[in-house]
Order: structure tokens, then C-alpha cells, then sequence
């Protein structure tokens, strides 16, 4: 009797499952869960109880996380919950006041000069050299990271081919519009083919022709198999781009998951918004037990339920200002952080 | 964190010549502004001092030999701008980099760190020096003031001087709160090292205890190094002031990458 056996590879929940499989007598195929075994991929970043403290502050209050290959991860979170904190250990620029971190499966106090050969990293400022021109900012860059001049040539030819900029290629920095300054900054941070792009809020103050620009560049690169870190503040961005990611606040993780997941779990599937509620809706949502968050002149209702629920506010309870929504990542992020002003 | 902590030694590799070619890069668009003072102000000293003061002072005596005024002071110009290159490269200069561009920010995330950007500073601001010191000599040379072929050593010594100045330039850049306050540094240090380095005047002209003084500063020993080398009567007293210049560049050098490691890691 021939045997014939199959290595089988499947993909369950990020992780492989590899196993033998052989042909039954009905023409299936059996896959031997006895042989199989779970191989983890290796974890792109690896963190535990991971803090930093500064001036007596704990920007970052120990924060575990764990973000594979190919993933796009986000890291949200108000002003001063601590993402560039942490994305600043995690790119090797400030170390770490306690707990572990490793990059690529190394650690970061012991190997940052490899890891940042690896990275590419996007910080908040733009800081361009502006000594430089476009094309000179990118080859000088790559001389960073020992690049030979001609390959380094090329792939900043390549680079702002990709970015939309062959046309500003001998421009001067300060010429450029905020979006182009930030798309440079980006090819700047692929120059050296990294596994992992840091980006720390990559569109802030951009206006939406180049915030999609972006996004759309990073969504190539995500496709491409790069393994993105994000932080932002725009909500919008996060359930764009990320597959995964953590909400942050006060220097810890408060929930993490997927965009869609966290939204149902933490808000349901819609909002049912409430200009000036009337006494006897907040009295009816009271006694219903609904889900709901009182603000100055408006009402948020949470639901799963959306249809059913609105027919019965809007008949019954709404003469005016009354809609229904799908709930969004901000809805979940508001709810979380709580609404009060952060600066 | 123990072990980190006592690392306070510079941790350099070969990485820090990138500085270099970053900053020569510049350098290529902007070399007419940076390099015309080198070249125009020693003629503007030499006419001031030569035809102005000159005809009132004429001679001086240099270990107990007289010389032309414009003589004694020609090497102390030449000394003043190994100074002034490499200060104010790495004050103003690297201030701006650090502070304003966030280029050290940017460099911080490849793989070179801090200390290898703060040596490839304070090299290119000895560059600097060097490069202004060859100009300068070749217009004093014109002048006949030099003395070759022992006046081609001012061009190393115009490398060790630079890092002198850099490596105090950049204790200060890590520690001013904004640029303006570099004028402290300038108005307290460099004025006086200017004017009581020996460099228009000889020192035994002074009050003992101000001798006494001008030996810490380091522009006096550069000073006689340049002037014993531009008249060609080297002795081995100026051992001493080398060994001075190579200690104290040495010393500055490491306090410049500690203060400058506690005020960017953070």
C-alpha cells in the first residue's frame, strides 16, 4: 500500500498549522492532527510589562503587546497616553526603563544597531534635512545604512516614483507642501527595504487629498507584506489601515483587537444620536437598561439592535434631531478616554 | 542598568565619517560664504594692525629677538581662526542641526547613535578649521610672514585645535537652553581667550597672576604653537602646550557626548 503524504499549510488566526495528511478510503483527505503542530511565527515586536519613566512621569506603564509579520498594527490613543513613548523604545531611540522588549526576536538594549538596519521609521516631526535637496535627502540617508551610492541612486529614483515626487526631485525641502514633505519622509523610511515601518502619526495635519494619498501608498506597502506600527489620533486612519491594534491611555493598554471586533464589543453595531432628549426618553433608555452615554444636549445610544430600537425612539420619544448610525472606532476611542480635553 | 549606566565611554565606530559626507555635501553649495572670511580677514587685520597700529609699535620682542609687529601677530590670526571655525561650527551651527532640523533626531533612527553623530560634528568642525587654516596661510603667505617649510605643520595643529574648540563649542550646545545663550559662552570664553591668549601682546607684559590664568586658557598654547611654527623656532617647551591642546580635546571631547547623550536620549 502507498501512502501518500502532504505536508499541509493553513493559516489559522495568523498563525501556520502545518500537518500530514493522507488519503482516506472514501477519496478524503485526513489531516493527522497527531503530527500536526503549531509553528508561531517569530513575532515582529515582542513586548512585556514594558515601562518608560521620565522626570518622575510613567509615560509608559506596562504595556504588553505582540505584533507579527505582515500585520499592521495601531497604537491609538489621545495626546500624552504614551504611543511615542513607546514607539520611541521600539525604534531603538529611547531605552527602556524596565520590562522586555524585543525587535525581530532581539533585544533592543543589546541590538539596537541591527534592529534599526532593519526599521524604517517615520517620526512626527517632519525632519527632512533641509540643507538637502529631495533626491539628495534620500541618497544621503541610504549612506546611513552603508548602501552603496548607486544602488542608493536608483532606489531613491524608485522611491519617489512610488511617492508621486519625481517631479520634486531637485526641489528644495521647504518647497514642498506639508503632504509631499510627509510622503518624503515615508520613501526616506523605506530606503533601507525595512521588515518594519514605524510611522508615528504619519498624517497629522494633512489635508484629506493627502492623508488618502498616503494611506493609499501604505496600503500598497501592506499588501507588499510589510509589517506597519501606527500611531494615531484619527480613527479613521486606524480602521483603514490597521488589522489590529491597541487603545492606549494614561501609559496603558485599555483594549486591543480588531477594528470591527472592538467596535462590537465595546459600542454594539450602532449609535442612535439625540439632539436635546426629552425627560421621558432618558427616563425609557434608564428603565431599558440601554447602553447609553448622557453628554451636554445629546444623547448616545448604543445598540446591537439599531432598526428595531430607532422605530421605537423615533415614534415614540423624538420630534426632532433624532439618527441613526453605524458605530465607528471613535465612538469606541470616546468611550474609553472618556471626552474631556487633553492639552 | 548598572552596566549602561557606567558606559559613559564614547561608543564610536567608523560609521561617524557619514557626518562628515553629510555635512561636506552642504558644504559644496555654501563653501563661498563659509570660506570668504578666511581669506579676507587676515588682510583686513594685517592692514589695520601693519599700517595702522604698526607704524605706532613697529617691533616686538619674541624670545628676546625683536620682530615686525605684523609678524608677532600674523600667527595669532591664524590660530584665532582655527578658534572661531570650529567654535562656531559646532555652537550655532550644530545648534541649529540639533534643535531646529531635528537632523540628529532623524540620523538617531539608522544605525548610527548619538556619540558617533556628535564625533562626526565635532571632526567636521576640525575639517572646518583646516581647510579655513590652508586658506589663510596661503594669503599671509603672500605677505611673506610664514616661514616653510616647519609653517606646513600649522596645517595638523590646525586639525588638534579644531577639535579643542569643537569639543568645548559642543559642551555648550548640549547645555544652552536656546541659541541666544551662546552669547554667554562667547561674551565669558572666547572674547577674553581673543584679547589675553598672548595673541596681540606678548603674556609678560600681564600681571603674574593673569600669566598665571592665560596658561588654562587653550588658545594661548595654540597660539605659541602657531606663532613657533610660522617663525620656524620650534624648542621643546611647546611639547608641553601640544600635550595640553591633546588632553584637554580628549577631555571635552567625552564630557561634550555625555552631556549631549542626557540631553537628546531621553
Amino acid at each position: 500500500m502507498v501512502v501518500v503524504c502532504h505536508t499541509v499549510v493553513r493559516r489559522i488566526g495568523g498563525c501556520r498549522t502545518v500537518g500530514l495528511s493522507r488519503p482516506t478510503a472514501d477519496g478524503n483527505w485526513l489531516v493527522d492532527l497527531n503530527v500536526a503542530y503549531l509553528e508561531m511565527p517569530e513575532p515582529l515586536i515582542f513586548s512585556k510589562d514594558l515601562c518608560k519613566t521620565f522626570n518622575g512621569l510613567k509615560a509608559v506603564d506596562g504595556i504588553s503587546l505582540r505584533m507579527s509579520r505582515g500585520e499592521c498594527f495601531g497604537i491609538l490613543g489621545p495626546n500624552g497616553a504614551g504611543k511615542t513613548s513607546t514607539v520611541r523604545m521600539i525604534y531603538g531611540f529611547s531605552p527602556v526603563s524596565s520590562g522586555t522588549l524585543k525587535v525581530f526576536g532581539m533585544d533592543i538594549q543589546k541590538h539596537a544597531r541591527l534592529i534599526k538596519a532593519k526599521s524604517g521609521v517615520c517620526q512626527q516631526e517632519n525632519n527632512l534635512d533641509p540643507d538637502l535637496t529631495v533626491f539628495q535627502n534620500l541618497v544621503t540617508f541610504a549612506s546611513y545604512f552603508d548602501i552603496p551610492r548607486a544602488n542608493a541612486r536608483q532606489r531613491a529614483s524608485e522611491l519617489l516614483r512610488f511617492m508621486r515626487l519625481e517631479h520634486k526631485e531637485h526641489a528644495k525641502i521647504l518647497e514642498l507642501s506639508g503632504g509631499m514633505q510627509r510622503r518624503l519622509v515615508i520613501a526616506r523610511a523605506l530606503i533601507n527595504k525595512p521588515e518594519l515601518l514605524i510611522l508615528d502619526e504619519p498624517t497629522t495635519g494633512l489635508d484629506p487629498q493627502s492623508r488618502h494619498q498616503v494611506w493609499a501608498r501604505l496600503a500598497e506597502l501592506k499588501a507588499q507584506g510589510l509589517g506597519i506600527l501606527l500611531t494615531t489620533h484619527y480613527m479613521e486612519e486606524a480602521a483603514h489601515l490597521c488589522d489590529r491594534l491597541v487603545i492606549m491611555d494614561h501609559g496603558r493598554i485599555l483594549v486591543e483587537g480588531g477594528p470591527l471586533d472592538l467596535i462590537h464589543q465595546n459600542v454594539g453595531v450602532n449609535v442612535i444620536e439625540v439632539e436635546s432628549p426629552s425627560e421621558s426618553l432618558l427616563k425609557f433608555v434608564k428603565e431599558s437598561d440601554l447602553d447609553h452615554e448622557e453628554l451636554s444636549h445629546r444623547l448616545l445610544i448604543y445598540t446591537r439592535d439599531g432598526e428595531t430600537l430607532f422605530g421605537k425612539i423615533s415614534e415614540g420619544f423624538c420630534d426632532r434631531g433624532c439618527s441613526l448610525r453605524m458605530a465607528t472606532l471613535e465612538d469606541v476611542f470616546l468611550k474609553l478616554t472618556g471626552r474631556e480635553l487633553r492639552d | 542598568m548598572a552596566v549602561r549606566e557606567m558606559n559613559w565611554l564614547p561608543q564610536i565606530s567608523p560609521r561617524f565619517c557619514r557626518i562628515l559626507q553629510r555635512n561636506s555635501q552642504v558644504l559644496r553649495r555654501t563653501w563661498m560664504i563659509s570660506f570668504l572670511p578666511p581669506i579676507l580677514e587676515p588682510v583686513l587685520y594685517l592692514l589695520a594692525f601693519g599700517a595702522g597700529l604698526g607704524l605706532l609699535v613697529r617691533e616686538i620682542s619674541y624670545r628676546g629677538e625683536p620682530v615686525s609687529y605684523v609678524a608677532y601677530i600674523a600667527p595669532a590670526l591664524i590660530a584665532i581662526n582655527i578658534m572661531y571655525n570650529a567654535f562656531f561650527e559646532n555652537t550655532f551651527a550644530s545648534y541649529v542641526r540639533m534643535y531646529y532640523q531635528k537632523t540628529y533626531d532623524a540620523i538617531m533612527a539608522t544605525p548610527l547613535n548619538l556619540d558617533e553623530i556628535i564625533t562626526g560634528e565635532i571632526v567636521w568642525g576640525a575639517v572646518k578649521s583646516l581647510i579655513a587654516t590652508i586658506l589663510m596661510m596661503a594669503v599671509i603667505s603672500f605677505f611673506r610672514l610664514l616661514v616653510y617649510p616647519q609653517a606646513l605643520l600649522i596645517v595638523p595643529l590646525a586639525f588638534l585645535g579644531g577639535l579643542v574648540f569643537g569639543s568645548v563649542a559642543m559642551c555648550f550646545t548640549a547645555l544652552v537652553p536656546q541659541i541666544e545663550v551662546f552669547n554667554f559662552p562667547i561674551f565669558l570664553f572666547i572674547t577674553p581667550m581673543f584679547l589675553f591668549s598672548g595673541t596681540f601682546f606678548p603674556l609678560e607684559t600681564l600681571p603674574h597672576w593673569a600669566q598665571v590664568l592665560a596658561q588654562v586658557l587653550p588658545l594661548t598654547h595654540l597660539v605659541a604653537l602657531v606663532r613657533a611654527l610660522a617663525m620656524g623656532k620650534l624648542e621643546g617647551q611647546l611639547l608641553l602646550s601640544l600635550l595640553y591642546l591633546f588632553f584637554f580635546s580628549a577631555g571635552t571631547f567625552i564630557l561634550a557626548i555625555v552631556l549631549m547623550r542626557r540631553r537628546l536620549i531621553i
